[in-house]
Parts: structure tokens; sequence; C-alpha cells
């Protein structure tokens, strides 16, 4: 069969089990990348430009948005977002870096993925601790 | 190894370099708030004032927005072609997607040039 015959599509075993998916640490990374993001567009980007809008507005007008963000839920929500954004950020630098074949064989590429969940995870309790 | 003949339509290179270029964008406002936050020793409000009334920083602070807002479009609608097959639902969640992000864009060129 030439390659114009051959049909694009194969038939490929699928397993999507949600509950049942066991996935490697590389794909761990991803799927959060892919979360983060997500949470980052719904939740994040909103809640940052009502942030500066009301920053550039007056000094009150940003004290009371504080203010309103001081409560144990919305500190929760916050110290979520900003490991969200820690976690898409390094991650995106290792999508970067695989784009440009560093780190592409299996051993490097699990061991940077556990640099950058550790990394992000980290980063985000300091911050945590420090906003709580 | 499927070996398509990759003319002839877009398969999302474009999108592809959209999300890496972007990517880089943001990187470096982040690095300069950094910079801006180390050399100063923290950032108060009114620092953060002055820097606004920077017609500069405007301006990159503007290219950082424009490069999240459309890092945000090539994300989102990847999400959506994978997860939203029935057409019609994707094409209007995908067309919200859009408004929403120039709803923002608009909204940031006011807060940062309009009048306050």
């Amino acid at each position: 069969m030439s390659a114009l015959e051959r049909p694009v599509t194969k038939q490929r075993p699928v397993y999507l089990n949600l509950v049942r998916i066991r996935l490697p640490l590389p794909g761990l990374v991803s799927i959060l990348h892919r979360l983060s993001g997500a949470a980052l567009f719904f939740v994040g980007l909103p809640l940052v430009l009502v942030g500066v809008a009301r920053s550039l507005a007056s000094a009150e007008a940003f004290d009371a948005f504080r203010s309103a963000l001081a409560t144990p839920f919305a500190k929760i929500v916050l110290i979520g977002l900003i490991w969200a954004y820690l976690h898409h950020f390094c991650a995106g630098i290792r999508f970067l870096l695989l784009d440009v074949h560093q780190g592409i064989e299996l051993k490097p590429a699990r061991r940077s993925s556990v640099v950058v969940l550790f990394i992000s995870l980290a980063l985000a309790v300091l911050v945590g601790v420090r906003l709580w | 190894m499927v070996k398509r003949i990759v003319v002839g339509a877009h398969y999302g290179l474009k999108d592809w370099l959209v999300q890496r270029v972007t990517a880089l964008v943001m990187v470096l406002y982040t690095l300069l708030w950094l910079a801006i936050a180390w050399y100063k020793g923290g950032v108060d409000y009114a620092l953060w004032q002055a820097l606004f009334a920077n017609g500069a920083f405007r301006v990159a602070t503007m290219l950082f927005w424009l490069a999240l807002l459309w890092h945000a479009w090539v994300g989102m609608r990847d999400i959506w072609m994978d997860y939203l097959k029935p057409t019609a639902l994707r094409l209007t969640v995908e067309t919200l997607t859009v408004l929403t992000l120039l709803a923002y864009a608009v909204w940031l060129l006011d807060l940062l040039w309009g009048p306050r």
C-alpha cells in the first residue's frame, strides 16, 4: 500500500479507565501541566485581573481586595493557584528543554520530572507558609 | 509509525511555536519582576504605582498579557479539541473562550492606558 492509500488512523487499543491508569512520572507532570493550566485559566486569570484593576484604582481598593482574600478558604485557593503557576512554569521549561533535545532519554526525563514536581511543590509550600 | 504527507493543511506548527515563544515572553517578564523585587528589597504600594506610571513598564506589561492571553487560547483550544467531540459544542465553547480572552485584552488596555 502506498503512503497515499494507507488510512491515517490505525486501530489502537483504548484503555481509559481513569481509576486504573498508572501514569509514569513524565505522564504525571504532563497531565498536571494541563490541569494547572486549566485552573489558571478558569480561576487564576480572572482573579489576577481583578487584583490588578483594584490595585491600580487606589490603595484603599487594593486593601479591600486583600482583606477579602484573607479568609482561610481564599488562602487555600491562593496557595493552590500559586502551586499551579509554579508547576506550569517548571513543567513548561522542562518541555522547552525537551524540544531542543535536552534530557530526552528515559533516565534524565524521569529525573527532570521528579525535579519539576519537587521544586514546584517546595516553592509552593514556602510561599504558602509565608502567606498563611 | 504513521507516515502522513504533511502538506496543504495547518498541522498546528504555528500554534506549537506560538505556545513556546509566548512562554518565553512570560518567563522573561516573571524574571523582570523578581529582579525588581530583589533590587528594591520588596515591592510596596508606592513602587507598584511608580512602576505602572512608567510607559516602558506598561508596554512590557501589555506584551506579557498579550503573550499570556494568546498562550491561554492555544492551551484551552488543545483541551477543548481533546474532550469536546460534538462539533457544535466545541465551536461554541471555543468562540466563548476567544471572546473572553479578547474582553480581557480590552480590559487590560483600559487598565493600563485608560483614564484613572
